[in-house]
Parts: structure tokens; C-alpha cells; sequence
């Protein structure tokens, strides 16, 4: 298993070569898609690189589960209900849903997402594998 | 104009990678406004033609039957420029196929040198994506013209080197 800084590292790496970014925009706190300026195409691109970096497998939604996000009956009005929430944490047990439970507007989770989640989600996936 | 900009495969070989050849001519009406007495090959246009042969290894893993679009250029590097009466080869290897998506690197050449290197990303449009957009990029009909007019099922083989066959694609308009 690495370490926390080699998942960094090459979490970085992914993120400098598919969109573009300095090393140094690449930071924990920095957001895939307020900072980063990620597009929606570009988290395929992303999880591609993970797989590749890391040796895993990322089923699709697994990163992001755009299908909860989709789903009538965790989503009323713009805004992911209480049943919603509670099924985004258990597919999601790598990110910090703290702020999005504030103000659980749909849009707002993806513009949430930070490095530091990509690199637990690495994490939790390497953990899951052994 | 038409939108080909490649010639013809030389080589393919099923979800793997694909070899194509396009030949830069004095004839080419967009050559003498890039630039106006100094024509060279625009190198946007490499990029599509890359794309283009890049497209159709990707989709055939999709057996032609899913809509799949150039969804990003992740790299592109080009060493020099490419000049009337020269021959480009496009070498398109994927890198990742997977449900929703492929990657494609690739190489371009003249002869020996190296012209330019890319990364692009192919999106696999879901099943209903067509109907819910209200419109297919490809006619079957048309489709199958462009693979026969760059020879996929001339050169193009399986994994264990056994020919493709258009009849085994969904390709005629009652499919």
C-alpha cells in the first residue's frame, strides 16, 4: 500500500496531465472543478489515469454516483433529500459531505469535490483491493 | 470539401491499435490559405485526421453500433510541419476501453520523423443518447461507405488475426 504522499504524487500527476494544470495548482484543498476548472468529460479522463496509475478498477458512477444525483426519490426541487444524503455517504465514504449537507444543492456536490477526495477515494479503493 | 482526412488504413487490428496513411497535395483547396504562397498542412487538421482514424478503431470495439465523439484532446505536440507531396502515418493505439469511454494515443510521421504525439478521449454515448438528442451522427449506409472507402475490412483483423467482416456489423439501414 502507498503512502499518503506517493497517492498524492501520483494523484497529482493524473490531474496535471488531463487538465493541464501546474504541479502547483494541484493542492489538497484545491477543487476539481472551482479550481481545477475540470469538465464533466474530464473526470473520465481522470479515473482512466487513476486505473492506470494505481492498478485499479473504477466502475462508472463509483467515483461520482451521478445516478443517485438522478433519481427522483433522493432528489426533490434542485436539492438531495435526507434519504439522499444518507445513500450519497455510504457510496461515498471517501469524501467529506459535511459542507454539501449544508446546502445539499445537486450542482454543489461536484463543485465540491477536492484533491484530498480524490486521493481517499484512491486510498479507499487500494484498501478495498487487498 | 469533404471531411476525410485520412486516406486509408494500412493496418488495424481490433481494440488494440490501427495504422493510416494521409497524403498532404498541392490540390487541397484549405492548403493555399495556410498559408497563401507557403502552403503547409494545419496541424488542427492532423489532429482530426488522428481523431478520425482513432474514432473508427474505438467505435468498432463498440461494433459500430454506439455513438462515440472525440470528447477531449489531453496532448498534442507537434516537432515541425508537414508539406505538400509528403505522407503522414497516423498510429492509433488505445489505451483504455472501457464502457463509457477509450483513450487513444498516437504518433504522427513522415517517414522516419516524428511529426507529432497526441492523447485524445473518446465519450461512448449511452443507448438512448441518439433518441434523446434526436439525431445519429451517421447514417448506417454512410457509415459503412466511409469504412469501406478507408479499407477497415480490407487490412482490419480480430485479436487472433482473423479478418473482419462488414456483415457481422449493424450497418445496413434496417439494422
Amino acid at each position: 500500500m502507498p503512502s499518503q504522499e506517493e497517492v498524492f504524487d501520483k494523484v497529482r500527476e493524473a490531474l496535471v496531465d488531463a487538465l493541464g494544470v501546474d504541479d502547483d495548482d494541484v493542492t489538497p484543498e484545491a477543487t476539481l472543478q472551482g479550481d481545477l476548472d475540470a469538465e464533466s468529460i474530464d473526470f473520465l479522463d481522470i479515473v482512466f489515469r487513476l486505473e492506470k496509475a494505481f492498478d485499479i478498477k473504477i466502475e462508472r458512477g463509483e467515483l461520482f454516483p451521478q445516478d443517485i444525483l438522478e433519481n427522483t426519490d433522493y432528489v426533490q426541487d434542485g436539492q438531495v433529500n435526507a434519504e439522499g444524503i444518507v445513500k450519497l455517504k455510504e457510496r461515498m465514504p471517501f469524501a467529506n459531505l459535511d459542507e454539501f449537507e449544508q446546502n445539499p444543492v445537486v450542482q454543489n456536490l461536484s463543485q465540491q469535490l477536492t484533491v484530498q477526495d480524490m486521493c481517499n477515494f484512491v486510498e479507499y479503493k487500494l484498501a478495498k483491493k487487498e | 470539401m469533404r471531411w476525410f482526412w485520412f486516406d486509408r488504413y494500412t493496418e488495424f487490428v481490433s481494440g488494440a491499435h490501427a495504422v493510416a496513411v494521409k497524403c498532404v497535395s498541392l490540390a487541397e483547396e484549405h492548403l493555399h490559405d495556410h498559408f497563401l504562397g507557403y502552403p503547409i498542412m494545419p496541424n488542427s487538421l492532423v489532429i482530426e485526421g488522428i481523431a478520425q482514424a482513432g474514432g473508427i478503431l474505438v467505435s468498432e470495439h463498440y461494433r459500430f453500433s454506439e455513438l462515440v465523439v472525440l470528447g477531449k484532446v489531453s496532448k498534442a505536440v507537434f516537432h515541425g510541419r508537414v508539406l505538400p507531396g509528403e505522407q503522414l502515418t497516423y498510429r492509433v493505439k488505445a489505451t483504455a476501453l472501457r464502457p463509457d469511454g477509450a483513450g487513444v494515443s498516437a504518433t504522427a510521421h513522415v517517414g522516419d520523423r516524428l511529426h507529432a504525439e497526441a492523447e485524445l478521449f473518446f465519450a461512448r454515448l449511452g443507448e438512448d443518447s441518439p433518441v434523446a438528442n434526436g439525431a445519429r451522427l451517421f447514417r448506417p449506409t454512410d457509415l459503412r461507405h466511409w469504412l469501406n472507402l478507408v479499407g477497415v475490412f480490407d487490412v482490419g483483423v480480430d485479436a487472433d488475426g482473423v479478418r473482419l467482416r462488414q456483415a457481422d456489423y449493424p450497418l445496413s439501414e434496417t439494422d
